[in-house]
């Protein structure tokens, strides 16, 4: 028969082995597209005199949560977007590995530059298990 | 059966503990179902280094006076993986490296580099005439060709992968900022991927691989 104690005991250890696993265990994200989208329409719109701002100047990845660039063009023309030219109906999907700030040539952009930032994931310990509560909060 | 003293102390601090641990375990969970990953998606994101093109299309085609004296196409190296890239042979930094790390990946390819050919198309037609973008190419690998030609025409190629060049500073010693990335064609002459400036020769030899025995 066990006491409250040993049980107490044993619970400690149990939340503390669960706790060291959510601080140290290896981030990974299920999905890890950054995905951006040029919609149908759009070369009409710009002929038209419309200012699209799709891509953003700057775009934050991180590494093993949302570390592949994902570039679709939905619209029925091709587009120099982002670092390259894509073709209707095509996507660029460019996969990020080490962390880096990297600036692509994109005419889409006033200053004709896409900056984008890699960041590493959480790092073990503190961050890592902080980062874990926060997404428990969020699902929640 | 477990016997429980009448200790609300220890009761208490049981039952914080056992909250505790539903919310280390709920968090687990969650954690864990991050760790899932679909195979699919690892495949499209972990198999080649390079950016991939989906669906791949046809890599748009030109013909240039070539470095070797003969018109440079990609239907001519139909059958082999070419890895095409845009520079200049007075570029101070980008394009020595880049022509230094396709030479080490062609050298690291060993036999099978014998199905790969790099195609260097200048952005600087002026001071880029075929001989001597041979001199310039074959510092780094012999096999290695050049394209040069009309103005106009490098342009319309330029346009076609979406790359650009802008003079830079005026006089003899311009530069010029360029498109500094390499497109990766498959054996059937299909625009498959696009490594930007940066990575190193195993990324090349990687992927170059994964395209000569797809």
């Amino acid at each position: 028969m066990l006491s409250a104690r040993q049980i107490a005991i044993a619970l400690a250890v149990v939340l503390a082995g669960g706790l060291g696993w959510a601080a140290l265990a290896p981030v990974e994200a299920n999905n890890r597209d950054a995905v951006f989208e040029i919609p149908p329409g759009t070369s009409e719109r710009r002929l038209a005199g419309e200012d699209l701002d799709i891509l953003p100047h700057t775009i934050r990845l991180t590494l093993g949560l949302n570390d592949v660039l994902v570039l679709k063009n939905g619209d029925k023309a091709p587009h120099l977007f982002g670092p390259t030219l894509i073709m209707p109906g095509q996507s660029f999907r460019l996969p990020f590995t080490t962390p880096s700030i990297n600036s692509f040539t994109c005419t889409a952009h006033a200053d004709g530059q896409l900056n984008i930032i890699v960041e590493a994931g959480p790092a073990p310990g503190w961050p890592r298990l902080r980062w874990r509560l926060r997404g428990l909060e969020d699902r929640a | 059966m477990i016997a429980l003293r009448p200790n609300p102390r220890l009761r208490s601090f049981a039952a914080i503990l056992l909250v505790l641990l539903m919310a280390a375990a709920a968090a687990a969970m969650v954690a864990s179902r991050d760790q899932r990953r679909e195979p699919a998606l690892a495949e499209q994101t972990h198999v080649m280094k390079a950016g991939i093109f989906d669906p791949p299309e046809m890599a748009p085609d030109f013909s240039l006076p070539g470095s070797d004296g003969s018109d440079v196409t990609l239907a001519r190296y139909r059958g082999k993986v070419v890895l095409l890239t845009f520079g200049f042979t007075y570029c101070a930094a980008v394009c020595p490296t880049t022509m230094s790390t396709l030479a080490q990946a062609h050298a690291s390819l060993g036999q099978a580099g014998k199905d790969v050919q790099v195609i260097f198309v200048t952005v600087d037609p002026a001071r880029d005439d075929a001989a001597s973008m041979r001199t310039y190419l074959a510092a780094f690998d012999p096999t290695f060709v050049g394209a040069t030609g009309e103005p106009a025409a490098l342009a319309k190629v330029r346009e076609k992968y979406g790359v650009t060049a802008v003079r830079q500073g005026s006089g003899p010693d311009y530069a010029i900022a360029h498109t500094s990335s390499i497109f990766l064609i498959d054996r059937e002459g299909r625009l498959r991927a696009m490594m930007p400036f940066g990575h190193d020769a195993g990324d090349f030899v990687h992927d170059v691989r994964i395209l000569l025995n797809a």
